[in-house]
């Protein structure tokens, strides 16, 4: 069986009264692409900032690597290899490739210069790693001049940097078109090709479908269905699944707007 | 329909193997690419100088107005390159003026006291430092305007050095026998040493500015500070960092200027503001943060200065040195928007 690299067992979080969270099961083995799915106020942004140690949960056990973590922080978050890459505002756009990857940590010898070849090489590396190549850019390349899809390549090179185990993606193809959307599944099967996990987070069920090899879906706080991707026919019938989560007995009308408007997507 | 969502993929998957190569497969080109803001800058420069040599070739061949030139230049050199820093780190500093007073002030009390020049020099440098702190932890850690809390400090200090001098000068003859003079600002062979220290001093800036951590840093916290601060970099420490860096620019123009003229006056400093400021800008910095060139800023600085020296030798009056300035610098930051792209 393949390594566990994360397990929330039973998570609750709440803001005084109200639950954010209540009792969440969640895990990702190694090398696994687990994609969350849920609606607006689901609880997904929570999971993450819980995942990533900003928030702490109100109560709940947090498992690394098969073994219960107390005190979980944001440092205990980067120890156990847990990145977030933030959909946008994470790079410098005027700055380099290089300087992105290895922003607030320099590749630097005597007295802080840097190591301008070896942080070259390096880049290089990674990049080739996610399967990030191109005769266009190199890594002198400035992220601005670099697509929506390019940039998550290198918000992703750079959570590699960071020795990451599992690579949270919040909406990573959201505002991006279907050739840059195929770039960032290109990067996430490379990244899943080379042992490590993602948790795949988006709206966009069809995206969330085309890449995961579980799915999880999250409702009002709470895990309405999990699945591996072998026991999910088609990225309609989980769509049919979440509108009779979100509309008990179901309203009528109401699926066919939706199909449509996922079609429209 | 599912689209196939491989195909755009396969067509550049085939020459991934590539080894890379920088933008251009042209050293030249990719060097112009890099560093096209103060070539631009160069380039301003150049046609000012030739326009100036039309008017009266004889002027600018004597090497008098070169070695005037030669002789301020120096002290400007010493603020336009940490200012370089902070305008890139998304910040402005106009406290240097007064910065640059209070530290040979202090200069010029320990060498009036009768001790070292040298000692004099670490003096106003810590001096420098101090104050660089004070309006640095001012903006960063109280939250305060960088543009309006440093041109209070600006008269703030300014005001303290008046109140306790009541205005007078102090004369330094004392000076022109002791070892610093002869290493900071004698000449040699005519030349004023003192360009070779700026010129050593912009290089090592320069370097700082793009081949080590604490330029790096101030890059990226210029360009996108939320982003610097959730990668592990300290914002505000490296923000404080670029106003002590401004300090000790101040310190060392400071007392540069006060071993030039033997003389330490309760206004030093005060003239350079907007020339200074206008350098930084002219030479291809732009306002907005995140990038920046301290040798374009190093040649803005020389521009500038050659444009009171130049309208004056080209034989008009010195009304017309205001009308030039101006010029001078809506024309390069016309150029520069035109040869820099910002990205969002």
């Amino acid at each position: 069986m393949a390594e566990r690299i994360i397990e929330l067992r039973d998570i609750t979080k709440s803001y005084g009264q109200v639950y954010a969270l209540g009792g969440v099961n969640l895990s990702v083995d190694r090398g696994e692409v687990v994609g969350l799915i849920g609606d607006n106020g689901a609880g997904k942004s929570t999971l993450i900032k819980i995942l990533s140690g900003v928030v702490r949960p109100t109560s709940g056990d947090i498992l690394v690597r098969d073994k219960p973590v107390s005190g979980w922080s944001a440092a205990r978050s980067r120890d156990a290899g847990i990145e977030t890459v933030f959909q946008d505002r994470a790079l410098a756009v005027q700055q380099t490739i290089v300087r992105n990857i290895f922003m607030g940590r320099e590749l630097t010898g005597f007295m802080g210069w840097l190591k301008v070849n070896k942080e070259i090489e390096e880049a290089s590396r990674l990049m080739r790693e996610i399967g990030f190549t191109s005769k266009v850019f190199t890594p002198h390349s400035i992220v601005g001049q670099l697509s929506g899809g390019e940039r998550q390549g290198v918000a992703i090179a750079r959570a590699i940097y960071k020795q990451a185990e599992l690579i949270i993606l919040d909406e990573p193809t959201t505002a991006l078109s279907l050739t840059e959307t195929a770039k960032v599944f290109h990067f996430v099967r490379q990244v899943r090709a080379s042992g490590r996990s993602i948790l795949f987070i988006g709206h966009n069920i069809h995206h969330v479908f085309d890449i995961a090899d579980r799915f999880v879906v999250l409702d009002r706080g709470k895990v309405a269905l999990t699945a591996d991707r072998s026991a999910v026919k088609s990225a309609d019938e989980l769509i049919n699944f979440m509108e009779d989560v979100a509309h008990p007995g179901g309203l009528p009308g109401l699926r066919e707007a939706g199909e449509a408007e996922q079609q429209a997507r | 329909m599912e689209p196939d969502l491989e195909s755009p993929l396969r067509a550049h998957a085939g020459s991934a193997r590539q080894e890379w190569k920088h933008p251009s497969d042209h050293w030249l080109r990719g060097f112009v690419l890099d560093n096209r803001a103060s070539l631009g800058t160069l380039a301003v420069f150049i046609v000012m100088m030739a326009v100036f040599m039309v008017a009266n070739p004889t002027v600018f061949t004597t090497w008098y107005l070169y070695s005037s030139v030669l002789t301020t230049l120096p002290v400007a050199l010493f603020v336009v390159v940490p200012l370089v820093f902070v305008v890139t780190c998304g910040e402005i500093d106009l406290s240097f003026p007064a910065t640059m007073g209070f530290a040979s002030w202090v200069f010029a009390l320990v060498v009036q006291a009768g001790y070292d020049p040298f000692l004099g020099i670490a003096a106003a440098l810590v001096t420098g430092m101090l104050l660089g702190f004070l309006v640095g932890s001012l903006v960063v850690y109280g939250g305060l305007s960088s543009l309006i809390a440093t041109l209070g400090m600006n008269f703030l200090l300014r005001g303290l050095i008046q109140i306790i001098n009541e205005g007078k000068s102090m004369s330094l003859t004392s000076l022109s026998n002791s070892w610093a003079y002869k290493i900071f600002s004698s000449q040699v062979y005519g030349i004023p040493v003192q360009i070779f220290w700026a010129i050593a001093f912009v290089v090592l800036s320069a370097m700082l500015y793009n081949r080590h951590r604490f330029g790096a840093q101030v890059r990226v916290v210029g360009d996108n500070p939320d982003s610097a601060q959730q990668m592990g970099i300290d914002v505000k420490r490296v923000r404080v960092k670029v106003f002590v860096f401004v300090g000790i620019g101040a310190a060392i123009a400071g007392t540069f200027s006060v071993m030039i003229n033997f003389t330490w006056w309760p206004t030093a400093g005060d003239g350079y503001l907007l020339p200074v400021l206008a350098s930084v800008f002219v030479g291809g910095t732009p306002t907005w943060g995140g990038i920046g060139t301290v040798v374009g800023g190093a040649i803005g600085a020389v521009t500038v200065s050659f444009i009171q020296t130049g309208v004056v030798a080209a034989g008009l009056s010195g009304f017309y040195v205001q009308f030039f300035n101006g010029l001078i610098i809506i024309l390069s930051l016309l150029g520069h928007k035109w040869n820099q792209a910002r990205y969002r």
